[in-house]
């Protein structure tokens, strides 16, 4: 009987750790397969022969006489200028991120620290807002952009990436200041402190945590746009994403989609490491919001 | 916090709102009531060796100067929301009287632009959305029973899907798709068709999208189960354990009962995103066989003419249906509201 119930157990584990294993290899082979291949000529990336030449590098190696080849990334960097976009995204995505930062922890700070009815109607309105699909306001833009000649700029779309993060930093950063207590703030101003000083010399010390999370979150949203990076930027001032995007207008036709490939590799990077070294802040960030149900 | 405190506080935030996504979605409205201005025709005289003759020639100086003058273009009521490229309202009566079944009436549909888009919104919002809950709570439940060393690397793997660009998540498959790429190449071996191509037809590439769409979204909800997971109480599972239900059961009775709060976070989280969905269209370059509403507000505005008015008219529906998708979450959160603070 208890055998019975034990090989049971033992076979529910295997399935479940075989489930587990299989869904690790559907979320890191595409991205272990495109790295590998970004190394190789498009004629093993896209093997007519046989598939396994994109592991062999058979082509590569009658092309370049060697199995691995930096030819995409010398092509995309060098002559494509990603390089340009590359710094621009930076740019972009650190002055969204540290304005987005600086508004959200004073508005979300007020949210949480008033007991007004409005302060709920805010927070609803941001959710509705929250919801809007990126691409209904940039048609929104476009128009009175074109009229006040600002179309095209980076500091237009920091401004326009900082509106669309707020809803969604006010969210969390609301929930991260109403776990901290209100006695530190109050027992501040108590002692003297204006509301801006308990602010900012006792309670910003001990949101460090949740700053930070959100500010991951910034990051991701300003970085993996393309809606509105693509459509506000002009062709000088692209971003990666879009300019990924125009690579795969030009190159396809002169059959180099190698660059692109290289091109997403090297955008993959930096977000590869920003979960290997921010993992607990992620999580702990997707799940803020959960908590309270 | 008195009011004046409060206001300064939140004044920069909100003024960030108000100008960046409120006055958008005025200017949305007002945009979509008008339509770009026709070009101004000219009759000039064109005379060679043979004669003079009349001809009408497109006047662009004039033309530009109108556009100038009236950026908006001209006044059109809502001509915008009910001509073809939207709600279509002549064609979708037409298709009704003249189709026999409702499956002619619905493949008639779906030869206007909103209406396709439409349907494959909804499709995708509201297949992706329960798969995504699913895998999610599976996951979930399979990296708990993990050895505690192989947890943190699982996690690490699985976050990849979801935080990559979903531009760049979605051309890797793509590129894996291809008929030359590895699983391709591996359907068609296994299809034993050599001109298998998933991009070529319409249902395979919505099933591609579909997949796509749940392989991006299943780490967020697994983290949040997971998470959710480390709060089920130990001695109920252990009660239930007592009481002699199985290891089914009490997942079924004790650990989804718990999740559930988490079930309708995930899917309002799932709904609203789920409902944009655009990058995907883009990196499949799928616009032959699925578009979305989000894309065709997007194909609208990078067309060397932009149409304001129609991308305008576009998004207008796009917020409505939004606001309807919202609706309940909100109506609920009004009726908690009011029974708090009664």
């Amino acid at each position: 009987m208890s055998s019975q119930a034990q090989r049971r157990s033992s076979m529910l584990a295997i399935t479940s750790t075989g489930f587990i294993v299989l869904w690790i290899m559907i979320a890191a082979m595409p991205f272990l397969w495109t790295l590998w291949g970004s190394f190789k000529v498009q004629g093993d990336f896209f093997s007519k022969a046989d598939w396994t030449h994109a592991l062999t590098g058979v082509r590569t190696m009658a092309e370049t006489g060697s199995a691995f080849t930096t030819s995409g990334y010398f092509g995309a960097w060098m002559e494509q200028g990603f390089g340009k976009s590359v710094v621009n995204t930076f740019i972009v995505v650190f002055s969204t991120v540290i304005i987005s930062l600086t508004l959200g922890t004073l508005g979300g700070y007020a949210l949480a620290r008033s007991g007004f009815k409005y302060s709920f109607w805010i927070l609803m309105v941001a959710l509705v807002f929250r919801a809007m699909p990126h691409i209904t306001l940039v048609s929104g833009y476009l128009l009175p952009f074109f009229e006040w000649n600002i179309w095209g700029y980076l500091p237009t779309s920091i401004i326009v990436l900082v509106a669309i993060n707020q809803p969604f930093t006010l969210w969390m950063l609301h929930s991260f200041f109403l776990n901290i207590p209100k006695d530190m703030d109050e027992s501040a101003m108590v002692d003297g402190c204006t509301r801006f000083q308990a602010f900012r010399h006792v309670i910003i010390p001990v949101m460090w945590p949740g700053v930070i999370t959100t500010g991951l979150f910034s990051f991701l949203l300003a970085y993996n746009d393309f809606a509105v990076t693509a459509s506000l930027l002009s062709q000088e001032n692209q971003t990666m994403i879009p300019k990924i995007a125009s690579f795969l207008g030009t190159t396809q036709v002169e059959g180099n989609v190698m660059f692109a490939v290289a091109a997403v590799v090297s955008a993959m990077v930096p977000l590869f490491f920003l979960v290997m070294f921010f993992q607990r802040q992620i999580v702990s960030g997707l799940t803020a919001g959960a908590v309270k149900g | 916090m008195p009011h004046r405190t409060f206001f300064w506080f939140i004044l920069p935030s909100l003024a960030a709102m108000v100008l960046f996504i409120a006055f958008p979605i005025i200017s949305v409205i007002i945009q979509s009531i008008h339509v770009e201005h026709e070009q101004v025709l000219i009759s000039v005289e064109n005379c060679g060796p043979f004669g003079c003759k009349q001809i009408t020639a497109i006047d662009a100086e004039a033309t530009a100067l109108l556009k100038a003058d009236q950026p908006l273009g001209q006044f059109s009521g809502l001509d915008n929301y009910t001509n073809r490229n939207h709600l279509a309202f002549k064609e979708v009566s037409k298709a009704w009287h003249s189709s026999e079944s409702v499956g002619a009436f619905f493949s008639a549909l779906l030869n206007l632009p909103f209406y396709k888009a439409l349907l494959f919104t909804l499709s995708y919002t509201f297949v992706v959305t329960p798969f995504v809950i699913v895998l999610g709570l599976a996951i979930a439940l399979g990296v708990n029973g993990l050895p505690k060393l192989a947890k943190g690397p699982t996690i690490f793997v699985s976050l990849l899907p979801m935080i990559v660009t979903p531009l760049i998540g979605s051309l890797i498959l793509f590129w894996m798709i291809d008929g030359d790429g590895v699983i391709g190449a591996t359907l068609k071996y296994l299809f034993d068709d050599p001109n298998l191509s998933l991009k070529a037809s319409p249902t395979l590439t919505w099933i591609m999208l579909f997949v796509y769409g749940i392989w991006h979204s299943a780490p967020f909800s697994f983290i949040v189960f997971y998470a959710g997971l480390q709060t089920v109480p130990e001695d109920t599972l252990e009660a239930a354990t007592i009481d002699g239900a199985n290891r089914w059961q009490r997942i079924r009775y004790v650990v989804v009962p718990y999740m559930m709060p988490l079930v309708v976070f995930i899917t309002l989280m799932q709904l609203m995103d789920n409902f944009r969905v655009f990058e995907p269209i883009v990196g499949f370059s799928s616009e032959a066989s699925a578009t979305s509403l989000s894309w065709i507000i997007y194909n609208d505005l990078t067309q060397d003419t932009q149409l304001f008015g129609s991308a305008g008219a576009t998004s207008v529906l796009t917020i409505v249906g939004v606001a309807i998708l919202l609706l309940p979450v909100l109506v609920r959160t009004w009726r908690d509201f009011n029974r708090k603070s009664h």
